[in-house]
């Protein structure tokens, strides 16, 4: 009778086990908008986009614009009678999806290359765009991926700032203003006060530089892109170099031991600190300085759900960390969201992307939908945006301030070498002594030319 | 009806002819899944693993090249490294622990169907969410000592460890106590009877009649140690990642998680994650059978 007991537990849990194997599903797909298309030809009205005889799948990387893409996609269907299907890969899942996905028939047909390393595996795959309408309504060339042969093989359809977002009402009650701040001397020094009089005025001066995955990359990633871009201007480099000299590191370290020491967080507890955390701390005015990008704007003022912060009250300013001439530094602009389209798709197929791509970029309400969702996006017909952070980006460039490009995106095996630069920063941060921070140079320099060999070998 | 007319009756010609005829057909549906989930996946993994491509369809035929990369892959040894010390460690442990508990708990006692239950229930919990709330639980103490748990290799490894017994240890325990039921009463008796003492009957009785208990556990925890993926993943990562003598290490990676995280470096790395991948097989196979040769030659036939 035990026994029996016994076998029926172990066969129930090795069904449960079954079933939780079976969640393991790694996208989110909608195809809504391609079964809606048979029902529902090509009824309202004759807009003036042309119908293809084709079909569009695209294999969406932006997670927070699907549901919008999805509505795009409906409102096409219904226009053209084209189906458009929308399937969005799980953030850090895209590459594995559109790996799986290429292999198969019905492979999408739209999709997205990150940089030149995606453009890489990519290339016999991705479309010239160079000489279609879309490439025409293009405000600028800046954010496109071009391969070895110059053709425009990705196409850069929003872009992204970051810097350091200030909340401007708690600078005024510490006493202090934007103004004050023009470079990293005078940054420190606004941020020195205001930490040594955190108790008295109820927050500090920067948020928690967390170090777990869902922070890291804030400085793994966007922070250590300050000395790259500056040892890249220096040296005028313009394709993935095989070393990096880390010229600059001293003022890596500058404005890293900023971050950890004008900040209300232990150290030690970096690692395990997450992105939300360091939200929140912000969000709630716990804190006056917030490294982040143009895409937080949501998060921290429009989404209802979360912190509803005053956009007045905030500023993105460029990110200080003690380089000649940096007083006239802009915010640091880029993208990782280029749109390719499959050259081994049939041509049908090929025609009806282009021509969905076109109708996002000039229809009125779809591109009033693309710059509400993305920010800033370079098309012509496309509305400014109300992104506090990019009209205080825009304002620095039209004042004559440089723009400060995405250098990480040379960053050779980038997952790789940023877990390694996470590893020395965390062991740095809980005992900041010099032997430490060289293990921080090494893990920059040494580790860039070891992946550079790894991804050439 | 008798038990004797019931086997006579499904002896007979009558039946056995039809199930014969149609047992192809039945199994048919299970067979074509089995071929198309698992032989064809297979043979062409193998096939890829000498090939260069991005996605299967473009492959490449590039002969051993693969193979001859990994030999010079000091993260792929690192990891194979981590990864025989790991399956030691949790094999004994795992197998130790969980036949201690499988014993106290056959014995009568208050509750014992209870703490069966309890011990069970971790196993329930998938290996990321585990990874996750152990991640929270170790930094939660080591904080206290101004330490985290990617700080060194020592702690994640240990941590990976604790995890591991933790889930596994309470479903070996019900595979140990239906082995521990089955042991005939009468043996025993006749053991105490004979004036045999508890340790005689734990080493002489006992152990001899659960070997084919030892074997299943074993095996079991063998191939899930040498395939642990989801919580080496969830729990550090591999990290800390560090330089040492010119190669990046990922100290407390294993050997599923190089293979994955091999595969993401680009697309000329998808036929080198392959060939680790039909070399991880192997070895998985090897240990496995050699494992299942050395424990069944010990059991008993009861």
């Amino acid at each position: 009778m035990k026994a029996k007991k016994v076998l029926s537990l172990t066969v129930a849990s090795a069904m449960a086990a079954a079933m939780l194997a079976g969640c393991g599903g790694s996208s989110s797909s909608s195809e809504a908008a391609s079964s809606a298309a048979e029902s529902t030809p090509a009824s309202s009205t004759a807009e003036s986009t042309p119908a293809a005889a084709g079909e569009v799948y695209y294999l969406n990387f932006k997670p927070e614009f699907d549901e919008a893409l999805q509505g795009l996609a409906q409102t096409y269907t219904e226009k053209t009678g084209v189906p458009v299907k929308v399937v969005t890969a799980a953030s850090g899942d895209y590459a594995t999806t559109l790996n799986a996905q290429m292999g198969k028939d019905g492979a999408p047909t739209i999709y997205n290359i990150g940089n030149m390393s995606g453009l890489k595996d990519w290339d016999s795959y991705a479309l010239d765009l160079s000489d279609t309408p879309l490439a025409g309504e293009l405000t600028t060339n800046d954010f496109n991926l071009y391969n070895e042969a110059g053709e425009l093989k990705a196409m850069g359809y929003c872009y992204e700032s970051f810097g350091i977002i200030v909340n401007t009402k708690l600078l005024a009650d510490a006493g202090h203003s934007l103004d004050e701040i023009t470079n990293f001397d005078s940054l420190k020094a606004v941020a020195d006060d205001i930490h040594a009089r955190a108790d008295e005025l109820g927050f500090d001066a920067f948020t928690s530089a967390g170090l777990d995955g869902s922070s890291s990359w804030r400085f793994s990633g966007h922070l250590a892109n300050m000395p790259l871009f500056y040892e890249f201007r220096d040296d005028g480099v313009n394709e993935q170099p095989a070393t990096v000299t880390g010229a600059y590191l001293d003022n890596f370290r500058n404005i890293w031991d900023l971050y950890i020491t004008d900040s209300a967080a232990d150290p030690a507890s970096l690692t395990t600190a997450t992105g939300d955390q360091a939200e929140a701390e912000f969000g709630e005015g716990k804190a006056v300085f917030y490294q982040n990008g143009t895409w937080e704007y949501a998060n921290l003022v429009t989404d209802e759900t979360k912190f509803k912060m005053n956009a007045d009250d905030l500023a993105m300013i460029p990110i200080y960390c003690g380089v000649e001439g940096e007083e006239k530094a802009g915010l640091c602009s880029g993208t990782e969201n280029c749109w390719a389209v499959n050259s081994q798709a049939s041509e049908e197929d090929i025609q009806a992307s282009l021509d969905f791509l076109y109708w996002m970029v000039t229809d009125a309400d779809a591109s009033a939908v693309m710059v509400e969702q993305l920010g800033a996006v370079p098309f012509k017909s496309c509305p400014a945006s109300s992104n506090k952070f990019i009209v205080d980006g825009n304002e620095l460039l039209s004042n004559g301030n440089y723009a400060v490009t995405w250098a990480f995106n040379y960053t050779p095996n980038v997952d790789s070498w940023r877990s390694t630069m996470v590893t020395a920063l965390a062991a740095y941060s809980t005992d900041p002594t010099d032997a430490n921070w060289e293990q921080v140079v090494s893990a920059y320099v040494d580790g860039w030319a070891i992946e550079y060999q790894t991804v050439k070998g | 009806m008798s038990k004797k007319t019931d086997r006579a009756a499904l002896n007979s010609e009558l039946i056995r002819r039809p199930i014969k005829r149609w047992a192809p057909l039945f199994i048919l549906p299970v067979f074509i899944c089995f071929c198309i989930g698992f032989v064809w996946p297979f043979i062409q993994g193998i096939y890829l693993s000498f090939c260069n491509f991005n996605v299967p369809s473009d492959a490449t035929w590039v002969g051993l090249q693969n193979y001859q990369k990994i030999w010079s892959d000091v993260g792929f040894w690192n990891a194979f490294k981590n990864t025989a010390a790991f399956a030691v460690v949790s094999i004994i442990l795992i197998n130790v622990v969980a036949f201690g508990i499988a014993y106290a708990l056959t014995q009568k006692m208050w509750g014992s169907n209870l703490f069966r239950t309890v011990f069970f229930m971790p196993n329930l919990i998938g290996g990321v969410v585990l990874g996750y709330i152990w991640s929270m639980i170790f930094d939660g103490i080591l904080k206290h000592y101004s330490t985290y748990l990617t700080a060194n290799s020592t702690y994640g490894f240990w941590g990976l460890v604790v995890l591991v017994a933790w889930q596994q240890i309470g479903y070996m325990m019900i595979i140990y106590i239906a082995g521990l039921q089955s042991i005939p009463e009468d043996m025993l008796e006749a053991a105490r009877i004979d004036g045999a003492s508890g340790r005689q009957i734990l080493f002489k009785i006992v152990l001899p009649n659960v070997m084919p208990s030892i074997t299943t556990c074993t095996f079991l925890t063998l191939t899930n140690s040498f395939k642990l993926f989801d919580q080496n993943l969830a729990l550090t990562g591999g990290a800390p990642s560090v330089i040492m003598n010119g190669a990046k290490i990922n100290q407390t990676e294993l050997l599923a998680l190089n293979i994955y995280s091999t595969y993401n470096i680009n697309k000329n790395y998808h036929g080198v994650a392959q060939a680790k991948a039909v070399i991880f097989f192997l070895l998985v196979a090897v240990l496995a059978i050699a494992q299942q040769a050395a424990t069944r030659s010990k059991e008993v036939q009861q």
